[in-house]
């Protein structure tokens, strides 16, 4: 049932507010052409007393005011004390954005802050109370590989209760970490090599009720969105489809293909073997040549075999300095006469696994030696040559070996393989791997675990290159997101990074003209068709960014409180007045800037709080995320009478920062299509400019935003401003 | 389990402390950080950018205030330390003290207090590089957004100037030291590091030639809300520099001071050196260092800062740096162990990659905990209901500090019964 809305204002007169505008002024705008009149002032609106008359106000039985704007500082701050329980409240910033940033008592002053009242009581008009979609949910978590990284993830998800479908392509649980013949130590003194840990933790997951383990299987496909994933997993031939609600990718890393290394000698000569043939021959009991079967004397270690190499892997492998060191010690320990040599790049031991260096390098018969490698040749008694540049000393050297061990790096199963093998309109892959190498992640600093496929995290080696007791804490971390997954989906909220929010996108379809253009540009892949080519949504996949909506050219998607129409209507509440003389230098020219509420806005606050000055013609709406951004709005504000349109948005590109990926992307795109179309018009495109903002840079910015006036300034009024 | 039984305390709202805190209530706990600064945020609220995406943290920061804003499972107390802790797992009394801000909940950061106090101290958030008056926000992205007086400086004869300045009855003089206790089922140390005091490295030359600067200040003389307005100036005259050096494992890798490689000072000092070109592109950045440490992605980044002309890697142990007299320029004497050569340069400043100190080296938590000799919290001896993350437990960066937090986070909802 509807309630009936009504409304009310609330206008702080704190924080220099009073002292920059007229209030009676403002009052009568918000009355007139606000159409509230529920209007009340406070001189401290945070304060409890201020919160006490609200609360007053909102009561059902009194006023009943339920649809609120509150008119005072950025809704960033004094979030508690004007929040208000079951109610809408719409914030409306004349703190940072007019009383800190303004001449007070000024007339564009005032004429701004009677702007954002006219925008903020049409929005809260438009605007109403979320309502969470709610579906059923399944909380099973899906891990796919039974390594180190899934069998930790699995493990720790089935201890806090979670149903665990635990998938490994080959017969046995483990992966590598249970290849190895001794394990690096993962804990003080850092000098003792271990037995694998991974042993345990197969025989804790198989002994733990709540996994249920698949060995030489695959998932085949998955359909669905997040709490209701039907994963078909083949095994010997068989498929059988079990419904999950997350997944944890966590399918490991190959050995980068060492056929690949023939100038290193591989392929030439059988007593050239790689790090990994190295542990299957120390764990068989006895290091030996594979020529002859002797105990080698001399070993060497090349290290970066393929890693830090363009040609061929363009990363850091990350475990293979510490693997050498390791397997020179077996060599040492097999044999007190054997001499081990590590010719190495830069040695990479970070943290404390520097201990651990320092102990294999205590050892007198472990040589290490910087040196830039240059090929290893088969000498005449078949016994190898290792050529290198010697960049200690300088000089070319050449030294013999009875065995080489090349040092090579690890590939993700994600790079030639989707693994996951969604069923996606956009594809059965993780989209970001074809960015970074086969790498699954994104925004990998702050949020590491994130991919662009809802409730899908990449753990382990998938995700970076890594060591195994790095790769058995990863998989916990996978796991603890996973059960947020589906935890919020069961609540009817977003994930990250609107885990809050529990409003949807909300098309009207009757309207919908079957573009795709809302399927194609979603980052996260939320929107599929049906066999006529219409869109529909998988809600469960959808991050609420509004990408869909921006992208809508029939503008039909709609969030609860954020819209086409909401936005829209806002910029139709605008007081454009006209230009009498264009050529003054204060002319009324009026400019909307679009700004990204993750980090053009807190900058502008920013700039706000060191009272920096910004041209008062400028009005600021936030939006979820630039993607969100509809052309419609540039007609929307022209037709108006706006004189230009500013977007702020985040970085894109390779080091992107929008946290929604691909956002601020697609809106420049966007942008490109309107340029043309403006030019035919035979308006100049200039009037609308996209820029990158990063939060950090609010001293730029009034700037940046004066920059934009005067450029509006040089290409003159807006022509339609008569109309 | 009752609910308190339930919660989860985790001390520390850095960046590991928060994620912790973050991932564990989205995942359905309730918790509590304590956070011993008057803001949370960090270490990391300090950084210019991070490596390699040369982002600014608070981007990130932001996200995860947002959360905690919306999280009605999160609350957090700052300037807050945990003084005690008794009991076992699913049942620890937990005793807090904080410290009083004299500022309460309706400052509105108006600044003035700021503006009417006359008291001056160090300021500690840009490791002391300029000044801040008694009443103080730490800096402009401050959560919360709040004043703080700093009553340590305040002088007893200013007469009370920033309590008649606040029009908000924000200020309050009389304010006490609180004890807080309460109960919670786990908890999670999250207590940061410290950088390495390096003046401790006599050779060094810090705290002797006024142009040899720390890492982290280094960050913050980057900064737009740092001490220059984010030009970097070197301090004896303010003057920009035009070659600078940065000298690696500044007391790390060293049996002398810190045996252990501190992870992030390769990787910092490699995007330190794109400050100083981004900012001035006839700037050199010279970069004396014994392994370059780029692991995994980061790789690409040390291939990018490499390949620029302005950057120039010296592979060598630097043995001395001292002040040139008279010019304010600071004289350094390197190995190159690439060709043997004692190299011998002059700089117009010097940076130290000072390495990373667990906050434990200094102060132990109020617990029977095991350390290695160098502070660091041995996980696997760790008593039950009890988990270390991020640079506690050895040195390590952001990402994957936070992968080590949202671990901890599933970890500590086990122990508190898990999804029952």
């Amino acid at each position: 049932m509807e309630i009936e809305k009504k409304y009310g204002v609330y206008v702080c007169k704190g924080c220099g507010i009073g002292d920059a505008i007229d209030f009676e002024s403002l009052v009568k705008v918000i009355k007139k052409e606000g159409k509230i009149q529920h209007i009340k002032e406070h001189d401290i609106m945070c304060s409890p007393e201020a919160r006490a008359m609200i609360l007053e106000d909102i009561k059902p039985e009194g006023e009943g005011i339920n649809s609120l704007v509150i008119a005072a500082c950025s809704p960033r701050v004094k979030y508690e004390e004007l929040d208000f329980p079951n109610v809408l409240v719409e914030r409306c910033n004349i703190r940072e954005l007019v009383a800190w940033t303004q001449e007070p008592k000024a007339e564009e002053t005032q004429n701004l802050a009677e702007d954002y009242l006219r925008m903020y009581c049409a929005r809260v008009k438009k605007s109403a109370l979320p309502e969470p979609y709610m579906t059923e949910c399944d909380n099973t978590i899906l891990v796919i590989g039974g390594g180190a990284t899934g069998l930790s993830a699995a493990l720790e998800a089935a201890n806090d209760g979670y149903p665990v479908v635990l998938v490994e392509k080959e017969a046995e649980l483990g992966g590598y970490g249970a290849k190895i013949y001794r394990q690096t130590p993962s804990t003080y003194p850092f000098t003792t090599l271990q037995e694998p840990v991974v042993i345990k933790k197969i025989k804790d997951v198989q002994g733990h009720p709540g996994i249920r383990v698949f060995t030489s299987a695959a998932v085949e496909k998955i359909d669905g969105q997040p709490g209701l994933l039907y994963a078909h997993i083949k095994t010997n031939g068989n498929v059988e489809t079990i419904l999950v609600g997350a997944v944890v990718v966590a399918a490991g890393a190959q050995p980068y293909d060492a056929t690949k290394l023939s100038h290193l000698g591989y392929g030439l000569s059988k007593d050239v073997v790689t790090n990994v043939e190295m542990e299957e021959l120390a764990k068989k009991g006895k290091i030996v040549r594979p020529s002859d079967g002797k105990a080698p004397q001399r070993v060497a270690f090349i290290q970066c075999a393929g890693s830090r190499d363009p040609e061929h892997l363009p990363y850091c492998s990350d475990f293979c300095c510490l693997t050498s060191l390791k397997q020179a010690l077996y060599v040492r320990q097999q044999n007190p006469d054997a001499l081990a040599y590590i010719l190495y790049k830069d040695i990479r031991t970070p943290g404390q696994t520097e201990l651990f260096y320092k102990e294999a390098q205590s050892d007198p018969g472990v040589m290490l030696t910087k040196a830039e490698v240059t090929g290893v040749t088969v000498g005449s008694g078949g016994n190898l040559l290792v050529n290198a540049t010697d960049t200690l000393l300088g000089a070319d050297v050449a030294f013999e070996a009875d065995l080489v061990v090349l040092a090579t790096g690890l590939v993700p199963a994600t790079k030639d393989d989707p693994v996951v093998n969604l069923g996606y309109r956009q594809g059965p892959g993780l989209p970001e791997t074809e960015e970074y190498n086969g790498f699954a992640d994104s925004n990998f600093i702050c949020f590491p675990y994130e991919t662009r496929r809802t409730a899908v995290y990449a753990a382990g080696a998938v995700r970076q290159a890594m060591t195994i007791p790095m790769a058995m804490d990863d998989g916990v971390g996978a796991a603890c997101k996973a059960i947020q997954a589906v935890e919020h989906v069961a609540a009817g909220m977003a994930v990250h990074p609107r885990a809050w929010d529990e409003t949807f996108p909300d098309p009207f379809m009757q309207r919908c003209t079957s573009c795709k253009r809302c399927t194609e540009e979603c980052p996260f892949g939320a929107i599929e068709e049906d066999e006529k080519g219409t869109p529909f949504y998988k809600i469960n996949r959808c991050r609420r960014c509004g990408t869909c909506m921006g992208a809508c050219p029939e503008r039909i998607v709609s969030f609860k409180d954020y819209s086409v129409d909401i936005v829209g209507s806002m910029l139709k509440a605008l007081d454009v007045p006209e230009l009498e003389d264009e050529d003054d230098p204060n002319a009324p020219y009026r400019v909307i800037g679009l700004i990204c509420e993750n980090d053009a806005m807190p900058a502008l606050d920013a700039a706000g709080l060191h009272k920096l000055r910004f041209d008062p013609r400028v009005r600021f709406i936030p939006l979820r995320c630039m993607g969100s951004f509809n052309m419609v709005w540039v007609s929307d504000a022209l037709s108006r009478g706006v004189d230009g349109m500013l977007l702020m948005g985040c970085k894109y590109g390779e080091d992107y920062q929008c946290h929604f990926a691909k956002g601020s992307e697609l809106c420049n795109y966007r942008l490109s299509k309107l340029s043309e179309t403006l030019d035919k018009l035979g308006l100049e495109s200039d009037r609308v400019q996209q820029i990158q903002v990063a939060i950090s840079e609010f001293d730029k910015l009034p700037q940046i935003v004066g920059d934009f006036v005067e450029r509006i300034k040089e290409i003159g009024p807006n022509p339609f401003k008569e109309f | 389990m009752n609910a308190e039984n339930r919660k989860i305390l985790v001390i520390g709202g850095g960046i590991s402390g928060l994620t912790a805190a973050l991932e564990a209530a989205e995942a359905g706990a309730q918790v509590v950080i304590t956070e011993k600064a008057p803001y949370l945020g960090g270490r990391v609220a300090q950084l210019h950018r991070y490596f390699p995406k040369l982002c600014p943290p608070t981007c990130g920061l932001e996200i995860n205030f947002r959360r905690v804003k919306e999280n009605p499972n999160i609350s957090f107390f700052t300037m807050a330390e945990v003084t005690q802790i008794s009991g076992a797992a699913g049942d620890f009394d937990v005793t807090v003290k904080v410290t009083p801000r004299f500022v309460n909940d309706r400052c509105v950061a108006c600044n003035a207090c700021a503006e009417a106090c006359t008291a001056e101290r160090a300021n500690d958030f840009n490791f002391g590089l300029d000044k801040t008056k008694a009443a103080y926000i730490p800096f402009d992205m401050a959560f919360p957004q709040k004043y703080v007086i700093d009553a340590s400086v305040c002088s007893g004869d200013c007469g009370k100037k920033c309590l008649e300045a606040c029009k908000y009855e924000a200020i309050d003089l009389n304010m006490k030291p609180e004890t807080l206790k309460f109960k919670v089922g786990s908890i999670i140390m999250a207590g940061g590091w410290e950088p390495y005091d390096i003046a401790k490295a006599d050779n060094l030359g810090f705290g002797k030639a006024a142009n040899v600067i720390t890492n982290m200040q280094m960050e913050r003389l980057a900064a737009a809300n740092g001490p220059t307005a984010g030009q970097i100036l070197r301090p004896s005259d303010q003057a920009a520099p035009k070659k600078v050096a940065f000298v690696q494992c500044a007391g790390s890798r060293d049996e002398n001071h810190l045996p252990y490689c501190s992870y992030i000072c390769c990787m910092a000092s490699l995007k330190q050196a794109t400050y100083l070109r981004e900012k001035d592109p006839e700037c050199e950045a010279y970069i004396f260092y014994i392994d370059i440490r780029s692991p995994g992605r980061y790789e690409q980044f040390y291939w990018k800062v490499r390949d620029d002309e302005g950057v120039h890697l010296i592979r060598g142990k630097v043995a001395k740096v001292e002040e040139e007299p008279g010019t304010g320029n600071v004289k350094i004497v390197a190995e190159d162990t690439a060709t043997g050569d004692k190299v011998r340069m002059t700089f117009d400043m010097v940076v130290l990659a000072a390495g990373m100190v667990p906050s434990t080296k200094a102060s132990p938590f109020p617990l029977p905990l095991s350390y290695t000799p160098d502070g660091f919290i041995i996980q696997e001896l760790l008593p039950p209901g009890i988990f270390a993350v991020g640079t506690m437990k050895g040195p390590l960066d952001v990402m994957k500090s936070n992968e080590d937090a949202t671990g901890a986070a599933l970890k500590s909802l086990i122990s508190v019964g898990g999804r029952s």
